[in-house]
């Protein structure tokens, strides 16, 4: 086993340096890296040694090696915490220099710089490649194990490989490779192009006399020629276009611009704003297609609608009453039929048209597939966010300081940006992760502290829904003498605007005495402090909605007197929707621009009012509820969202550009997207989803206006299409089975639960079981470094004891 | 004339279609990638490389591109790819620079050229203060040290499994595999990319 020391530590590689690590090629004599299995065997005979007699002139060649060559390395020690880290150039007291020539010629040190370690790995890789089908899976090394130790093929393994040598057995595998799998090997191989360029010559060489894929070679043709080349540029033209579009999209440069002065928990606001403008205009897409264009094609003849003062943008009553805002414009025949003006039961002269559109059962299919393509899209988007949350939960800070720098970035004003950009993402994510601690008796009177906050600010909330409630019926008195009275068309108007004005002006103001009684609270987590003023924001704006909602489907007080409740329901969500809007410039300019001025004229500070961000966040999904509400009453509401939607962000850009500063607690922004998507979905949309349900199935329409008149729900409308289409043609008999049994079933969304949540336990399990196999892996490594150090420590120990002895 | 450099040989000419075309294209390429490296020092840099000739840039030259002028970490870029490891780059390295910085590279070669990048003192290990010195680029020094000193340490907390107290590369592999960014849009962000693309 022990072998002279001349062939082991003493082998001459001369001419073969790698230009990668200089300073270890430096001396010829020394060990060079590319000469791998010796260096190892040296390793394994040292440890070997230490249980076995020592050879004198071993010990005294080694000594003489030490006076030579002073410890040129870089890093002479393994572990920071056991040892002091030395000083570059400077000899290590407790390591001799023999233990740090060792020490520097390990794996880990030449992985990546060694020309021949890196020859050597590949071949190997290679080696594995081919064998694959072949080798059981259990037996993967990590790429950046040793790759030598595993001698897999021993009759090719040379006693003393040179680089020459490696270079010829690499060549020799990539050769039993087809030749893309070869090409995309060299590909990723990390070597300079001049090496490349060799194995590639080599390679060549070798393969030229054989010839064997000369039945691959397709004949040259102008087609295949065009076509790769086409393809080529295409894709390089495809690229340019994406970057294109995604520099085109509006205000593409303003939240860039955001980003780097105020973080991303101030953009996830702007991007959660882009989301719902997003969604709007899908469901806007929708009803104008199939809806809106299509009654606005055949007018129907209706009432000679009131002259146009300015007062209706606020009210949505007047002039745009008999519009196709509303729903009771809305004919409830089959628009292109020109029998329709003929009474029942008489002959028609005219034959029927080819494309008969339905305008009822359009409208309830635009409604429905509006809403079912918004269900998708927002179901993708929590489940994408909580994929992302999730997974940058751990190991974050570490990839957002190697992987936050776009290297694409090339402009003196975008670097500086970024290097904002970086610099506030890192202080959020440091300040989220300082935690204080607490004492007992502290913890008990917080917790007393908190219940009694909630009790009062649930008791707020009951106050706010009860005074709502009196309003209402007060409301309904004085219009009912209002119009007993018969007083002007404005008083009437203005009377209608006094509700959504106190239900927004209720919206604006507590959540300012949240705040104050958050302050009394003192949560320590600005996470925690967040959330809890979001959860009670949410309940208040909620249960608001919810009386309201019960209000205009009942219609006891609002609406009681009209005979078209449904267009009344929806200029009732119009108003509010443009309340609301009002309200959040008012928020805007005063809790902005004014308290800025004041902040700096009068009280002489530097200190700009902060961006309220839960505040806002919860207002948009506030504004987008309504308009969830209002669709089936208003089809048209969803493009007003869209306008307002584009007015906010650029007034809240312009506000938070000029007025604020960047949140003094920053919190992680990815979290809370997940958090405002997660209620848009759960509160807001199922809501929404439920109440129109609701009616579809359980409300009677009104007699007189809108596409569902004179019918008992407005779902019997569909149940009567699929009995006329099986009535009138008997080949479409399977649809109405289907319809009746499936859909009409409940047993099928039974099962179809059942399902879906079988999926996701099965879903559950597995990645319950991969994270602890992860977390198995990952103690194998701790414990692969604890060896590492413990044979390190046994080294020097054993040198130190040479070194003594002689 | 520039002569070619690189990959046209006599025992290649019976390559099938494709490959001819994606030669041309990488040929294209390189007289581009030539063309810029010559106007950096056209005293120095000859049109013929028949003969091999052993030019090298200095890094002043190089690290003034545009493209990299701005960039941090201009000087270990340049660093990483020269064969002397002082930065002065031959065409060689230059092209390999640019072929590693494109879009076409894969990105086991781009995560082994970043560790080069972050790795400072060149011990093949992303110690505490490689670190030091990768955030004091990143943000322009507008971090307080304590601060720099907690993210170097929760940095090595989340990514060292061997437990020596710095990262190797397989601890930066790992570590860059959780960031699903890396590498692997060309538009997002996160990414060591792209230089090549800028040229055409």
């Amino acid at each position: 086993m022990s072998q002279p020391p001349s062939i082991t530590l003493h082998v001459p590689e001369g001419s073969e340096s790698d230009g990668h690590h200089v300073s270890l090629c430096s001396f010829s004599q020394e060990p060079s890296p590319d000469n791998e299995r010796a260096l190892h065997t040296s390793f394994h005979q040292l440890i070997l040694e230490q249980s076995s007699l020592i050879e004198a002139d071993l010990e005294m060649e080694l000594q003489e090696r030490g006076t030579e060559s002073p410890a040129y390395l870089g890093v002479p020690e393994a572990c920071a915490m056991a040892w002091p880290e030395p000083r570059q150039g400077e000899e290590h007291p407790s390591h001799s220099s023999a233990s740090l020539q060792i020490l520097a010629s390990m794996p880990s040190r030449t992985i990546g710089r060694s020309l021949g370690a890196i020859i050597s790995q590949y071949c190997n890789r290679t080696a594995r490649l081919r064998r694959r089908s072949g080798r059981p899976p259990l037996q993967q090394l990590c790429r950046a194990a040793r790759p030598s130790l595993r001698h897999y093929d021993l009759e090719t393994d040379p006693s003393r490989a040179t680089l020459q040598e490696k270079r010829h057995l690499l060549v020799k595998e990539l050769l039993s490779l087809s030749p893309s799998q070869c090409s995309h090997m060299l590909l990723t191989m990390p070597l300079s192009l001049a090496e490349k360029r060799i194995l590639r010559r080599q390679l060549s060489r070798q393969r030229g006399p054989v010839r064997q894929h000369a039945h691959r070679w397709a004949p040259f043709s102008p087609c295949a020629w065009s076509r790769v080349c086409i393809g080529l540029g295409c894709r390089g033209l495809w690229y340019r276009l994406l970057s294109l579009l995604r520099a085109a999209q509006p205000g593409h440069y303003a939240l860039k611009q955001i980003g780097g002065r105020f973080g991303s928990s101030v953009l996830s606001y702007f991007l959660f704003l882009k989301t719902l403008f997003m969604l709007n205009f899908f469901s806007f897409f929708i009803l104008l297609a199939f809806v809106v264009v299509v009654q606005a094609v055949y007018p129907t003849a209706s009432v000679s609608p009131q002259p146009f003062s300015g007062i209706e943008l606020l009210t949505g009553a007047g002039y745009f009453t008999h519009s196709l805002l509303y729903y009771g414009y809305y004919s409830n025949t089959t628009l292109n039929d020109p029998c329709t003006s003929t009474p029942e039961g008489g002959m028609c002269p005219l034959p029927a048209p080819l494309l008969p559109y339905n305008l009822p059962l359009a409208y309830l299919f635009s409604v429905g597939v509006s809403f079912l393509v918004t269900c998708i899209l927002l179901v993708y988007s929590v489940s994408r966010s909580f994929r992302e949350s999730v997974k940058s939960s751990s190991g974050d800070l570490a990839i957002k300081v190697f992987c936050a720098w776009d290297f694409k970035v090339i402009q003196r004003r975008s670097v500086k940006l970024q290097c904002e950009k970086i610099c506030t993402q890192l202080k959020e994510l440091l300040a989220e992760r300082r935690s204080r601690s607490q004492s007992h008796c502290q913890c008990l009177g917080h917790c007393l502290v908190v219940l009694l906050a909630w009790l009062l600010a649930l008791g707020w909330v009951l106050g706010c829904v009860l005074a709502v409630h009196y309003f209402l019926e007060h409301m309904h008195t004085v219009q009912q003498e209002q119009q007993a009275q018969g007083s002007g068309r404005w008083q009437q108007e203005a009377i209608l605007l006094v509700l959504p004005l106190v239900v927004s002006l209720l919206n604006a103001l507590m959540p300012h005495l949240f705040n104050l009684l958050a302050m009394w609270e003192k949560q320590d987590s600005p996470v925690t402090q967040v959330s809890v003023a979001i959860i009670r924001n949410l309940i208040l704006k909620m249960v608001i909605l919810s009386l309201l909602c019960y209000h205009w489907l009942s219609r006891s007080v609002i609406c009681s007197t009209e005979e078209c409740w449904e267009t009344c329901v929806g200029q009732d969500l119009y108003r509010f929707m443009v309340m609301d809007f009002i309200f959040t410039l008012l928020d805007t300019l005063f809790g902005e621009l004014i308290w800025r001025l004041i902040l700096e004229k009068r009280l002489k500070t530097k200190q700009r009012p902060e961006f309220d961000i839960a505040r806002n966040v919860l207002e948009l999904i506030y504004g987008q509820t309504l308009t969830w509400l209002g669709i089936l009453f208003a089809p048209l509401l969803p493009a007003v969202q869209m306008l307002k939607l584009l007015l906010l962000f650029y007034i809240k850009k312009t506000s938070l550009m000029r007025n604020c500063q960047s949140p003094s607690k920053p919190w992680q922004a990815s979290r809370m997207s997940t958090v405002f998507i997660t209620l848009l979905c759960f509160p807001s949309f199922l809501g929404a989803a439920a109440f129109l349900s609701y009616t579809i199935w359980s409300v009677q329409p009104s007699e007189t206006c809108g596409p569902f008149r004179g019918l008992e729900t407005i779902y019997k409308s569909g149940k009567m299409w699929v009995l006329v289409l099986e009535k009138s043609n008997p080949n479409t008999t399977w649809f109405a089975w289907v319809y009746q049994h499936l859909l009409e079933n409940t047993c099928l969304l039974f099962f179809m639960s059942v399902a879906l949540i079988a999926v996701i336990y099965f879903n559950i399990q597995v990645v319950r079981g991969r994270q602890r196999v992860i977390c198995l892996l990952q103690e194998q490594i701790a414990n692969e470094g604890e060896d590492k150090l413990f044979l390190m420590q046994k080294l020097r120990s054993v040198y130190e004891q040479r070194g003594r002895r002689s | 004339r520039l002569k070619n450099p690189l990959l046209f040989e006599q025992e290649q000419l019976f390559l099938p279609v494709w490959q001819i075309c994606r030669f041309c294209w990488l040929f294209l390429l390189v007289c581009r990638l030539h063309g810029r490296y010559h106007e950096m020092a056209p005293n120095v840099v000859p049109m013929d490389y028949t003969k091999d000739p052993d030019v090298k840039l200095p890094m002043q030259l190089i690290i003034n591109m545009p493209e990299l002028k701005e960039n941090p970490f201009k000087e270990r870029i340049v660093e990483s790819f020269s064969e002397d490891g002082e930065g002065s780059l031959s065409f060689n390295d230059f092209v390999d620079m640019f072929s590693v910085l494109s879009e076409m590279a894969p990105r086991e070669l781009k995560a082994i050229y970043a560790f080069k990048i972050y790795d400072f003192n060149t011990d093949n290990f992303i110690c505490k203060a490689d670190l030091e010195k990768t955030l004091n680029k990143l943000t322009r020094e507008e971090l307080t040290a304590e601060e720099i000193t907690l993210v170097c340490e929760k940095v090595i907390e989340e990514a060292d499994m061997d437990g020596d107290g710095k990262l190797g590369f397989a601890d930066f592999e790992n570590m860059i595999s959780k960031a699903p960014d890396f590498l692997r849009y060309y538009f997002k962000k996160n990414r060591v990319s792209c230089i090549l693309a800028g040229m055409f």
